[in-house]
């Protein structure tokens, strides 16, 4: 059953690329406009041997895993602190419910002027869109404590820091990785979006500089690679969540599907 | 008089990811018209394999089932199946009335006919100030009255229940039995009813079909010879109801060592006449 | 009674005042010409977005977003369905759609440029093309994810066809839609921000960074503030229809938590 699925994968995926070779040949769409997989494979194997793409790639993902990791340790910290400070949460519920749906890309013009195309402009928009992720989840997850193991430990007299340490973190930590899984993704677009828009050196500036150049298979390659790139967070963020929650029930039954 | 459903050589197997699994090896029984017939086994006796083989919902691996004459090769309409997890098998999404009446939309029926069906069903449940709840804001006794009720409301001939009643409180239990017991007897429809429960088999059946564990065939076939008139506190503790009830008791207990029980039980139970 | 109402009403309203506060304060004497005083921002911003300005910058890129999203909505939901239902069709596609869904949607805006120019059409399919994804593979996700007993129901009552669909397969995926509806309206919202960035004439996007350019910086901040009222309106309005739409899927749930 496995394999027949993972051969039908196979052959979507040949479909795909063959579709995309054939539709342009035929001039059914123009090729300056989408050139066949062919061309976009033969500038994406132009663009691994060339040192400028690696450095993109570099600073993408430098841009991605500094601010991914602000967001979260900020996100972590404040959702328990939060949490666990009394009247914290209901405090801050009305704040957090107005600034979480304001869209980071309205930070564009700001950190063009204070930062320019510099890594901070894109570090601005990454944890902006990222802490949110986090925190909310952090939040589900600390409310989601068992009242009665909650209970339990007080009464056995456990401090504010062994609660957190040994009730309430294992019971968030589920929660804390998915949102940790959301915001490795959301912080990919903003990383590109940044490069793209305000022109911070990476990836998304590759793709802009090969479109203004008229380069299209070059910005179609450029493309490929942050969908593999996109795919491989995906991927590589559901097997952390996974191997470090083996133990929890959430995911135990996702596995057994 | 021909038997409504009639069951000959059923046989089930399961085959999936290199394993083969005989639920059902051979059932051969009737249910007339107008019966009120219970299915008793052991668990894991292949109980809903055979209520899904009858419902339409499997394709036997061999044998029959002739449902008012004609093969069943799918759902055939005239058929209503209560599920033991009615949690599961109302929708959340529709009030109750709405439950009731989804079934009733695939039918060629006026809609005054179908408020009066939903109405009329939803009474002879105990059920008729719930129309507009959610089946969520019901207890589970009564999220399966609202099943029950959507069967009834579907005007079926023959009624297929499967463990209806395993996920409810004692209490509840007794009083859905009851129920059951008394629809029956007031709309005289078809029921085939699917237990693990001997007791209830026993207070509720006419027969009882009595199935050994698996590789499944019917282990003996036994009519229930109590009054037609039953309540919980005087049937359930009559001489009779205790013969009966250790009768099927020591069946399905030679029914799980393998073998038949070659003296037919200590009391003196006539087995049925086949038909 | 009124003493619960009004502590609520502080726990809601204390917060945020006091952060507007602080922000009042810190910046009432700044000569930063980036961080303007809040109180000049605020005399500004009635100046900026007059009706005038609504009609031709809000309203233009409002009516981009919820083109671009009601058409990713029904294309996505109905592909979803399609490929949900059948388990073929979807180990045919899932690679493909999982590599797709990967592309950051910002690096549609340079490819569709290519095919449908600068117009409003293109903000339209790049927003719609964008979003389409997350509702795509959510509803793939729920509809693959009905109930076995409640199908087996359906079945047996032959509700089939459109029937089985409306009652049974939508409301079933519905919470499962509603959370890509979701993500996807964040997406869209940056989409029809950065598509007008870009290349535009107008529109929100376009009239920021205007002012960015012309170093009319509280007319930038207004601008970012509408940016931000526009995202809070959006998540409330997705709120109200989602708790509207799903009421029964919250009940349902609250009380299942309650006899948990």
């Amino acid at each position: 059953m496995k394999g027949l699925n993972a051969a039908l994968g196979a052959a979507g995926l040949a479909a795909f690329l063959a579709l995309g070779e054939v539709v342009p040949r035929t001039g059914l769409v123009k090729e300056s406009y989408f050139p066949p997989t062919s061309r976009i494979a033969s500038a994406l194997g132009d663009e691994i041997t060339d040192g400028a793409f690696w450095s993109a790639l570099g600073d993408t993902l430098t841009g991605w895993a500094i601010g991914l990791a602000i967001a979260v340790g900020a996100g972590v910290v404040v959702g328990v602190l939060v949490s666990v400070v009394p009247y914290l949460r209901e405090a801050t519920a009305s704040t957090i419910e107005f600034l979480r749906p304001i869209p980071s890309v309205a930070l564009i013009p700001l950190a063009v002027l204070l930062y320019g195309t510099e890594l901070r402009s894109v570090l601005l928009l990454v944890v902006y869109a990222s802490f949110w992720q986090v925190l909310i989840q952090t939040l589900y997850g600390v409310q989601d404590v068992d009242p009665v193991a909650e209970e339990t430990a007080r009464s056995y007299g456990l401090g504010t820091w062994a609660r957190v340490r040994y009730v309430l973190w294992p019971t968030a930590l589920p929660y804390v990785m998915t949102g940790v899984r959301l915001a490795a993704a959301v912080a990919l677009i903003l990383a590109i979006t940044a490069e793209l828009v305000i022109g911070a050196p990476g990836l998304g500036q590759q793709i802009a500089v090969a479109q203004s150049s008229q380069a299209v298979p070059e910005m179609y390659a450029l493309i490929v690679v942050t969908g593999l790139l996109g795919l491989l967070i995906n991927v590589g963020a559901r097997t952390v969540e996974r191997r470090a929650l083996a133990w929890h029930q959430s995911v135990r039954g996702e596995v057994a599907v | 008089m021909d038997a409504l459903l009639d069951i000959s050589g059923l046989r089930k197997v399961y085959e999936g990811s290199g394993r083969r699994v005989e639920a059902v090896r051979d059932l051969t029984f009737t249910v007339e018209s107008g019966e009120l017939v219970c299915v008793v086994g052991p668990s894991g006796c292949g109980k809903t394999t055979l209520l899904k083989c009858l419902g339409g919902l499997l394709a036997p691996t061999a044998g029959r089932v002739l449902f008012a004459g004609k093969p069943v090769s799918g759902p055939p309409p005239g058929m209503a199946l209560v599920f033991q997890e009615y949690g599961r098998s109302l929708f959340p999404w529709m009030r109750v009335a709405e439950n009731v009446e989804l079934p009733l939309k695939q039918k060629d029926l006026s809609k005054a006919r179908r408020r009066e069906l939903v109405a009329d069903a939803l009474a002879s449940v105990g059920l008729a100030d719930a129309a507009g709840a959610y089946p969520w804001q019901l207890s589970g006794g009564m999220q399966q009255r609202v099943a029950i009720a959507r069967a009834l409301a579907y005007e079926p001939d023959v009624l297929l229940m499967d463990e209806p009643f395993a996920a409810v409180d004692a209490q509840t239990r007794a009083d859905l039995e009851d129920l059951v017991r008394g629809l029956w007897r007031e709309r005289g429809i078809t029921i085939l009813f699917v237990t693990h429960d001997i007791d209830e088999a026993v207070y509720l059946g006419e027969r009882v079909v009595v199935l050994s564990a698996s590789p499944t065939v019917v282990q003996e076939q036994l009519k229930v010879d109590l009054p037609d008139e039953r309540d919980q506190l005087t049937t359930r503790v009559a001489p009779r109801f205790a013969e009966l009830r250790t009768h099927v008791y020591e069946q399905i207990q030679a029914a799980k060592r393998g073998k038949a029980d070659p003296a037919g039980g200590k009391a003196d139970a006539e087995p049925a006449d086949r038909p | 009674m009124i003493g619960r109402v009004l502590l609520r009403a502080v726990f809601v309203l204390a917060l945020p005042a006091v952060l507007i506060a602080v922000w009042w304060a810190a910046s009432s004497g700044s000569v930063n010409p980036y961080w303007p005083p809040l109180r000049t921002i605020l005399t500004t911003f009635p100046d900026v977005w007059t009706a005038d300005r609504l009609r031709s910058d809000v309203l233009p890129s409002v009516l981009r977003l919820l083109g671009g999203y009601a058409t990713a909505a029904v294309v996505g939901v109905a592909l979803g369905t399609v490929i949900g239902s059948y388990r073929r069709v979807r180990a045919l596609c899932e690679p493909v759609l999982e590599f797709l869904r990967a592309v950051p949607p910002p690096v549609l805006v340079p490819v569709i440029m290519l095919f449908a120019g600068i117009g409003n059409s293109m903000k339209v399919v790049v927003i719609a093309s964008g979003c389409v994804w997350p509702i795509l593979l959510n509803t793939v996700e729920g509809v693959r994810a009905v109930d076995s007993v409640m199908l087996e129901t359906a079945r047996s009552y032959g509700i089939t066809g459109a029937a089985r669909l409306r009652s049974l397969v939508l409301p079933s995926a519905g919470p499962q839609i509603f959370a890509g509806l979701r993500q996807a309206l964040s997406i869209g919202i940056i989409l029809m921000v950065i598509s007008e960035m870009f290349a535009a004439s107008n529109g929100i996007g376009f009239t920021v960074v205007q002012f960015q350019r012309s170093f009319a910086i509280p007319d930038m901040w207004t601008g970012i503030l509408v940016l931000g009222l526009l995202g809070f309106v959006l998540s409330v309005v997705f709120q109200l229809v989602e708790r509207r739409v799903l009421a029964w899927y919250h009940g349902l749930r609250a009380s299942t938590r309650r006899s948990a």
